[in-house]
């Protein structure tokens, strides 16, 4: 077969989008895919013995990484359906009024959460559920006190994310589940940003649900998890697959043990290196950024200053398109907040939701690091950047005004 | 996305990147049209500057963009295209014409639009300067 996979490439900074799967990941995984190929549903023979052990190491290796126990952990498919389970399951487990009524329910939620959030609550606003969406500040970060302002009798679900992936600002989540469970209200949180890269203890930080995905941990795709609390409170859920009633009967399925296998590895190994690699990407994300707005005037990082992942930035170069820098890059991989390939040319909805105007939504970039990020690679970076903006600014009519001291704001655009 | 050969051509060496001047100091001048079009929020504004002889010839034209690769390209290809021809002859350039010549796939073709419409306002804007009639009436709705 011919490999396409060797042409020159280019270096890699979208790990928010999916990360490298470690080697010593694939390791685990290949022999589950040869011959320890049992399913772990067959309870009278050698293969089957061998599958489940597999899956009950990693979830073991799972729940070490949250500070949960085993048998707290559901396995998934991965973020999407691990959101899913806990936003539907939590809200018809709990509903206040049976299907096919209103006021079944109130959820709060924030508006610059990932779709796997936003569409499972907007369904359930459909099925007679009351949602919130709450509107993020200008930082990006949602606070204790923007959830207890909106917090009703019939509130059931709150569901704020750890880390948004788009511009990785922290939310304040300990507090968020504190506040929760002393109203008595189940609390979720994505945590695909955030697990996995950051310290997590689903005890002290007063979690009910926890989602996450293998494949932002250098892991396999299509393998994730749910942490479902057992005790203090015991949350329930209703299944959305239902069959051979696979893990305690909240997600039927033969499970995928190679993927898993590999999911628990990557799992462990984050939890030993997550400290040392959190500090080298910080160091990169501070020199992106620092050098950056010393090299080109008018760039603006978005999202709180200091509360944010080290592994990710977003940043705005003024009066530059991002579709085009992209383009100036094309040796770099990584993501813009303009979706200019649209029919709608909507930029970026998280971006718009804190505010940034939408020429500067349009002009931002996102970087993500991982563990084979390399000084040399920033350094590259860095100059690629600069160089393809400068590029861009010669061309930029709003560059022009912006130096002739116009408004751009001002000026009645011809809106198409 | 994939881009066309030509495209990533005018985006790297960009044809007749440029202007005639401040804002100010274009709008002062009866030879040079101008036709802004687009806005910053929806990821492209297309300025186009040309300069016209009393006898209605494009003696030369600039142009500058925010805007994605395709429109850039756009842009370029359109000064390319209108230098030397006469004001009408340039107002019957259609933008199927640089779908075609860049390979634009379907969701760039408002790129192309968008550079027919600043051919359009540039010219607009000249003639009003030099007391032609105008096509203002006829065009200001067109929508895209």
């Amino acid at each position: 077969m011919k490999n396409t996979m060797n042409k020159s490439r280019p270096l890699y900074l979208d790990n928010a989008a999916t990360t490298r799967c470690d080697p010593r990941v694939v390791e685990v995984m290949l022999p589950y895919l040869t011959e320890a190929y049992g399913n772990s549903g067959s309870r009278n023979h050698a293969f089957g013995w061998e599958a489940e052990e597999a899956v009950e190491k990693s979830r073991e290796q799972a729940a070490a990484l949250i500070g949960a126990n085993a048998k707290e952990i559901i396995f998934t498919s991965g973020a999407t359906e691990s959101n899913n389970l806990a936003i539907k399951g939590a809200a018809n487990m709990y509903a206040k009024k049976p299907e096919g009524q209103t006021g079944r329910g109130h959820i709060i939620t924030a508006l610059h959460e990932h779709k796997a959030v936003l569409d499972p609550c907007k369904r359930l606003q459909k099925e007679g559920f009351d949602v919130t969406f709450l509107q993020p500040p200008a930082d990006g970060v949602i606070t204790v006190d923007m959830v207890a302002k909106e917090i009703r009798p019939d509130t059931i679900l709150v569901s704020i994310m750890w880390a948004n992936n788009e511009i990785g600002t922290i939310n304040e989540i300990p507090a968020i589940g504190k506040l929760c469970h002393d109203k008595e209200i189940i609390f979720h949180t994505d945590g695909t940003q955030w697990v996995g890269k950051m310290p997590t203890d689903v005890e002290r930080d007063n979690i009910d649900l926890l989602s996450w995905s293998s494949h932002k941990i250098y892991g396999p795709k299509g393998v994730g998890a749910l942490y479902v609390r057992r005790r203090k409170p015991r949350v329930r859920l209703e299944a959305i697959v239902d069959g051979g009633g696979q893990e305690r009967g909240m997600r039927s399925g033969t499970l995928n043990i190679s993927g898993i296998a590999g999911f628990g590895k990557a799992c462990e190994l984050c939890q030993h290196e997550m400290q040392s690699e959190g500090e080298r990407l910080l160091k990169f994300r501070n020199r992106l950024e620092t050098e950056l707005a010393k090299a080109i005037e008018v760039t603006q990082v978005n999202g709180n200053a200091s509360k944010r992942l080290p592994n990710i930035t977003n940043i705005s170069f003024g009066f530059v398109e991002g579709e085009s820098l992209l383009m100036g890059i094309k040796d770099i991989a990584c993501s813009s907040g303009s979706a200019c390939t649209s029919a709608s040319l909507e930029p970026s909805y998280v971006l718009k939701s804190l505010g940034v105007g939408d020429e500067l939504a349009h002009s931002s970039l996102r970087l993500s690091m991982s563990r084979w990020t390399t000084d040399k690679e920033i350094d590259y970076t860095i100059a690629s950047i600069t160089k393809a903006v400068l590029h861009l600014r010669k061309m930029s009519p709003l560059y022009d005004l912006f130096k002739e001291g116009v408004d751009i704001s001002k000026i009645q655009w011809q809106t198409h | 996305m994939a881009y066309s050969d030509k495209v990533i051509e005018h985006y790297q060496n960009p044809h007749n990147v440029g202007s005639f001047g401040s804002s100010k100091e274009v709008q002062a001048r009866k030879d040079v049209g101008v036709g802004i079009v687009g806005a910053p929020e929806c990821g492209d504004v297309m300025q186009l500057h040309i300069q016209v002889s009393d006898a209605g010839v494009i003696q030369d034209a600039k142009f500058k963009c925010f805007g994605c690769g395709s429109a850039i390209a756009s842009s370029s290809l359109a000064t390319e295209w209108i230098k030397g021809k006469t004001v009408d002859q340039a107002l019957a350039i259609k933008n199927t014409e640089i779908v075609e010549e860049l390979s634009l796939p379907p969701v760039k073709i408002h790129c192309s639009v968008l550079a027919e419409d600043s051919i359009r306002a540039a010219i607009e804007d000249w003639k009003k300067k030099n007391g032609h009639a105008t096509a203002v009436d006829a065009h200001a709705a067109h929508a895209h």
